[in-house]
């Protein structure tokens, strides 16, 4: 999704090649993420697509099956990452992530802490928000969840920018190793108080944490710990 | 950790370091009683922040780390803005209360009250002596309690609302934060939210993540909410890619808010502007538009000061003048840079300029300030620049201009993104979206289109006492948002 070659990011002059990953759009509420393979083929409602056929052909062109039904090919990008992902967990979506993301104040450089991981659907987003420099440590206690989160930084080109790790950062809290150096927090997680003494401590001078949570009994408990934690 | 493992560490670490403390000149938002004002200022020796009836000089702001509190502390020689670190005190009070909660409910209520005036002791006669002699806002709050024959009888958790109105009155605080898209978006929804087209904060964010914002990114913005949105994008860049601020017409748009963001020179330059003549223009090689005018400019600078902040203006050419200097050093394809700054000289008559211009020539300049060297931002796109975005397009779009015709505009600009490429336009009205919507349907040119509200409330969060605020901004405009593709009539 981001890279700092010209001839990587989307453009004119980008075409479709081999072992991209594309969004094939169908509908605004249907669309799938597809690593194009040659020899490989696509097939939905609208018919078997073939790789092949897409190869050189611009982002965002359409393209046509045997039976004569279209898609649209996109370049990925988080928003539609969103809108594509496996469902692992609930996710957060475009409104919450933009919102999240301006109020931690993340800007290119940043170190960013996560908790859980879940889908990955903000992490992707926060990758982006910290790149070109700046790097996101997300942590999920589920080790499978990891795992699948890994894989889908690694095909969205952002695994150098996100780390993901295993670990229960209720019980267990970040870890020391980040003591000072860390911009901005999000937790999302059931008991976010147990994380926040953890996170005031290793959260630099005047960085940002945002706990998001479904219910406001939670946020007020989370308030009230980081009243106790986070007022210096 | 990353930033050790990138290459230019140190660099990393001066622009870090930069960012977590204030220096001379630098621009900072003062958030006075939690969030009751919102002042912009800019940190020099000579500049004061007025609270109540009495004007603080700011010089003990210089050099803190961005989140300090301040407070007026009363000395032999008058009283002064100090720096204070909070003590646990508040969070007892909040225990208190929350004991208070748990264990039993209140029986008291207010019956008993009667507006008749009479309930505080003091006068003010006697708060003034207090203050002659010396006496901290700590102090004249608890003296006022003291005094208030009815205080006892509030419930507690109207004794600790009580509390904190007279604290904001006789120990005002003021918190320095970090000038940042969220917290000037803020302020200016706040304080004058025309000048930005009522762009609320979340509705600025969500242009942002829609138009795929991020590093190496082109954006093309048409930006007529006083450089708001320009601004918040160079951010997200960070000195990556380029933010083309586009116009319509001979004159560019205003961009002035985007010095309040504290740019480095790195980030300044990736902001560049273009009129849509060039953009579009057909193989042409010089840019053919007019240079911009310095004294529009000016002019706009100086509503933007008188209608925000405590900046002395006479800084303000200064900086102006500065930064067309560097303009000339730096480039020297910038020619008619040069016939703007001799324009500017005979009109610029300030006493820093002249002493500016000797440091410059006999080498012998203080130790720099940030803002002596800076590139400013929103210089003219090279010619080089505007052949490689026909070539190659520009990777998304963003409007935030409500004074102008959208629809018309939209379709336009949506020719110079790369197929693909996503957009969002805001407006505070749904009609003139819903027009543009559905003319982008029409002509093929785009897909994934969606018209989306933004919507955002604020609450207050307190033990036994959460709701939502009393006032809140029940409206944050509209955003379309949709992604170019191949074919349609725009190509």
């Amino acid at each position: 999704m981001i890279s700092s070659d010209p001839s990587k990011r989307n453009s004119f002059e980008r075409c479709i090649s081999d072992g991209d990953l594309v969004i094939v759009y169908e509908r605004h509420d249907s669309m799938k993420a597809v690593q194009v393979k040659i020899g490989s083929e696509f097939q939905n409602r609208y018919g078997a697509f073939k790789h092949a056929d897409w190869i050189g052909k611009p982002f965002g062109s359409k393209v046509f099956s045997s039976k004569g039904g279209f898609v649209h090919l996109l370049f990925p990008t988080p928003e539609l990452w969103t809108l594509s992902l496996n469902h692992r967990t609930q996710i957060l979506y475009l409104a919450d992530i933009s919102f999240v993301i301006s109020y931690l104040e993340i800007v290119p450089g940043c170190v960013v802490l996560e908790s859980g991981t879940g889908s990955g659907s903000l992490t992707t987003s926060l990758g982006r928000a910290v790149a070109p420099s700046g790097h996101v440590y997300t942590f999920d206690f589920h080790e499978q969840r990891a795992s699948l989160a890994r894989e889908d930084f690694d095909r969205n080109g952002l695994g150098s920018l996100i780390t993901v790790s295993v670990r229960d950062i209720q019980g267990e809290g970040f870890p020391d190793e980040f003591c000072g150096a860390v911009d901005s927090i999000f937790l999302d997680l059931p008991q976010p108080w147990l994380a926040v003494p953890s996170a005031a401590r290793i959260l630099k001078q005047d960085g940002i944490l945002c706990s998001f949570s479904p219910c406001i009994e939670q946020v007020q408990r989370s308030c009230d710990s980081l009243r106790q934690n986070l007022l210096m | 950790m990353a930033s050790e493992d990138s290459g230019d560490g140190l660099r990393e670490e001066t622009m870090s370091a930069n960012r977590r403390h204030t220096w001379e000149g630098c621009s900072v938002l003062l958030d006075i009683n939690d969030g009751d004002r919102l002042v912009f200022a800019m940190l020099t020796h000579g500049a004061t922040l007025k609270i109540g009836k009495k004007k603080f000089p700011l010089a003990p702001l210089i050099g803190c780390p961005f989140g300090s509190l301040f407070k007026v502390e009363t000395s032999s020689n008058g009283s002064h803005l100090a720096r204070f670190f909070p003590s646990s005190a508040p969070e007892a009070a909040t225990e208190q209360v929350k004991d208070h909660c748990h264990a039993s409910v209140e029986f008291k209520d207010n019956r008993s009250l009667v507006d008749n005036n009479t309930a505080q002791g003091l006068s003010s006669e006697d708060i003034d002596s207090m203050r002659r002699e010396g006496a901290t806002g700590e102090e004249i709050v608890e003296a006022l309690i003291t005094n208030s024959s009815t205080f006892d009888k509030k419930t507690t958790f109207s004794q600790e609302k009580y509390k904190v109105k007279k604290q904001k009155k006789y120990a005002p605080k003021v918190l320095l934060r970090r000038p940042f898209s969220r917290s000037i978006c803020e302020a200016y929804f706040k304080k004058s939210p025309t000048r930005i087209g009522s762009l609320r904060v979340d509705a600025l964010s969500l242009l942002l993540s829609m138009a795929n914002v991020g590093a190496y990114s082109d954006v093309l913005v048409l930006d007529t909410v006083g450089g708001l949105l320009t601004g918040a994008v160079a951010e997200r860049l960070g000195g990556t890619g380029y933010v083309c601020c586009t116009y319509f017409g001979s004159s560019n748009l205003p961009i002035d808010i985007v010095r309040m963001f504290n740019f480095s020179s790195d980030v300044n330059s990736r902001i560049v502007q273009a009129s849509f003549t060039d953009l579009i223009g057909e193989d042409n090689d010089e840019p053919s538009s007019q240079p911009d005018n310095p004294k529009a400019h000016a002019a706009n600078t100086n509503t933007l000061l008188s209608a925000d902040s405590i900046i002395p203006k006479s800084l303000v050419p200064v900086l102006h003048d500065e930064s067309l200097e560097e303009v000339i050093v730096s480039n020297a394809k910038f020619s008619y840079s040069k016939e703007i700054f001799s324009e500017l000289n005979p009109m610029q008559t300030s006493p820093h300029a002249h002493s500016r211009s000797l440091n410059e020539d006999g080498r012998n300049a203080q130790p720099c300030s940030i803002s002596e060297k800076l590139i400013p931002p929103g210089r003219k796109a090279s010619t080089e620049l505007i052949k490689t975005w026909k070539r190659r397009g520009f990777t998304s779009l963003i409007v935030a201009a409500p004074e102008m015709e959208v629809d018309s505009l939209v379709q336009k600009l949506l020719s110079l993104i790369c197929y693909s490429g996503p957009f969002a336009v805001y407006h505070h009205c749904l009609q003139p979206l819903a027009i543009c919507m559905h003319n982008l349907q029409t002509s093929k040119m785009a897909l994934s289109l969606q018209i989306s509200e933004p919507w955002l409330r604020e609450y207050q969060v307190l033990p036994s006492r959460t709701h939502p605020h009393m006032q809140t901004s029940g409206f944050g405009g509209y955003i379309l948002s949709g992604i170019r593709v191949c074919g349609g009539s725009g190509s």
